[in-house]
């Protein structure tokens, strides 16, 4: 191809040179500001290569004149943040879940870091809207197997339920009456119809009568004589109408049978005093905490 | 050389192209085989027991990976969520690795004794028991199918191939040997001597609660040691990564 290189008249710009039937092709220059642009882009290129870690040498790589690494400024903003909250985080450790409760300012914070902390490590078995679910107790409502006070939370959350591995958990063992053969089919039948009536449900009148003696005395050490339920073995209350293991019949004989019984971890294992009790702050305020030293049933 | 003459000319522009992405590449990969700085050594890890292996295939079978990663990145959000950030010789037995690359559920690689093992049943069988609103499918038939411990050990040779070329020794003999009797062990409970010498640390039970021996028992088993094996109370972290 000949290659001729001339100047186009209309625009004064020369052209490639080329020629194909009579065609030309002009042969305009890059904007200046592009050009600059793109020089700009490579020089800020070699500069970020010598700022941060980048060419590999013998041993390792160039660590970059700013020093920088991804765990250091992990370790930089954890501790930021730390820092930013740390003042509250030390008056939380300091007091008693009930004070927190009574100062406007931290329990707020408490609330927003309890519930950041209860996402993280409850919702798995509570729901993320803390309804719990079959097994896994509800903490929206005023019904509580263990104590709903700031106190009996925060030990609950500390030491959790039936966990083996803390010595100071809360443990109780609803006896197998039917795996173990305590007590008849017929008087488990009789029992669980006393049981469930006493929630109002619909149960054999003649089975009710038989339990109630059945109840007194194989339940009632724990569950209360009245059924109200006991709180220093978390005894369900039978009267309310809520089942942990479900609400029919068989569902409360099959418990009378050979009973499931929550185990919750104990999370001083894994979480630090401020979080627990950001998170007792969080479960009592979400509707069903009871004032500090309420002792009802 | 003018510019000219490499456009004209098809060979020597293959040839050149094929030069710069050559050096690119080496430049690029190669140093990552011998910088010493990018393999850290930390204690505490070892190859996956047999049952667990076992429960690693059901996952990867599954295709748990497609919404489950397994790398917590060292950024604060994700710390703060998951626990400590991976480290790359948390992988040293994963072959091939699970790290994933998309979150439709949450990353998995410290689930390792977070929950209890009635809750990963409850929720591998029926996820909305327990978490009302996840869209995880179910995986109930786990607990039906049974896992034949005969022969087990030529999984473990099958990995150790993938090893330095096959020359590896990610399991030794011994560990070919005992592989059916380890797999029982783990997850019965019982004996387990020599499954805790060959695999320190290793959580042997039921966990299924069935007698059988299940790819439910498994899955679990390998979900239970995710992340567990670095003891994070005695590990410094080089700062200069």
């Amino acid at each position: 191809m000949v290659t001729k290189i001339e100047k186009d008249e209309i625009s004064g710009t020369p052209t490639t040179g080329h020629e194909w039937d009579g065609i030309r092709e002009l042969n305009t220059p890059l904007p200046r500001w592009w050009l600059y642009t793109f020089y700009g882009t490579v020089i800020w290129g070699l500069a970020y290569t010598i700022a941060y870690p980048a060419w590999p040498l013998l041993n390792s790589a160039t660590p970059g004149i700013l020093g920088w690494s991804s765990r250091g400024a992990l370790e930089e903003q954890v501790t930021a943040a730390r820092a930013a909250q740390q003042a509250n985080l030390d008056k939380i450790a300091a007091m008693s879940v009930d004070d927190i409760l009574k100062d406007p300012q931290l329990l707020a914070f408490a609330q927003a870091g309890g519930a950041a902390a209860f996402k993280v490590n409850c919702v798995q078995c509570h729901g993320s809207g803390a309804a719990g679910g079959v097994g896994y107790p509800n903490l929206n409502d005023d019904d509580w197997l263990w104590g709903g006070t700031p106190d009996a939370l925060y030990t609950t959350l500390r030491n959790g339920i039936r966990y083996t591995a803390n010595a100071d958990t809360r443990d109780s063992q609803m006896p197998s009456f039917g795996a173990d053969a305590i007590l008849t089919p017929e008087q488990i039948d009789d029992v669980a119809n006393y049981a469930f009536s006493l929630s109002g449900g619909k149960a054999d009148a003649a089975k009710v009568e038989a339990g109630k003696s059945v109840f007194a005395e194989n339940c009632a050490s724990c569950h209360g004589e009245d059924g109200k339920g006991g709180r220093d073995f978390g005894a369900p209350n039978l009267t309310d109408g809520i089942w942990l293991y479900g609400g029919s019949l068989d569902q409360v004989k099959a418990q009378i049978v050979k009973p499931r019984m929550g185990v919750m971890p104990a999370w001083s294992h894994r979480l630090d005093d401020a979080t627990i009790k950001e998170l007792a702050v969080y479960v009592h305020s979400l509707g069903g905490g009871e004032a500090a030293g309420a002792t009802t049933q | 050389m003018k510019h000219e003459t490499i456009e004209k000319n098809a060979t020597l522009l293959l040839i050149l192209s094929f030069l710069l992405v050559t050096v690119g590449g080496l430049v690029q990969i190669v140093p990552l085989f011998y910088l010493q700085n990018t393999i850290e050594k930390v204690e505490g890890m070892r190859p996956y027991a047999p049952l667990e292996l076992a429960g690693r295939n059901v996952y990867i079978r599954e295709g748990c990976y497609v919404c489950h990663s397994q790398m917590i990145r060292p950024f604060r959000d994700e710390v703060e969520r998951y626990g400590h950030y991976s480290l790359a010789a948390e992988s040293e037995f994963d072959h091939p690795f699970q790290w994933g690359s998309k979150r439709t559920g949450p990353d998995l690689a410290r689930v390792g004794g977070k929950y209890s093992d009635e809750w990963h049943r409850e929720h591998l069988s029926n996820p909305r028991n327990v978490v009302p609103e996840s869209i995880m499918p179910g995986y109930a038939f786990l607990s039906a199918k049974e896992i034949d411990p005969k022969g087990y050990g030529r999984n473990l040779a099958a990995l150790n191939l993938t090893i330095n070329n096959g020359n590896g020794a990610m399991y030794r003999p011994e560990d070919l040997d005992n592989a059916e009797a380890d797999l029982v062990a783990q997850a019965t409970g019982e004996q387990t001597e020599g499954l805790l010498q060959r695999y320190p640390k290793a959580v042997a039970r039921n966990f299924d609660g069935d007698p059988r021996i299940t790819e439910m028992d498994a899955l679990i088993a390998y979900l239970q040691v995710l992340g567990t094996m670095v003891d994070f109370s005695t590990f410094k972290a080089d700062m200069s990564r």
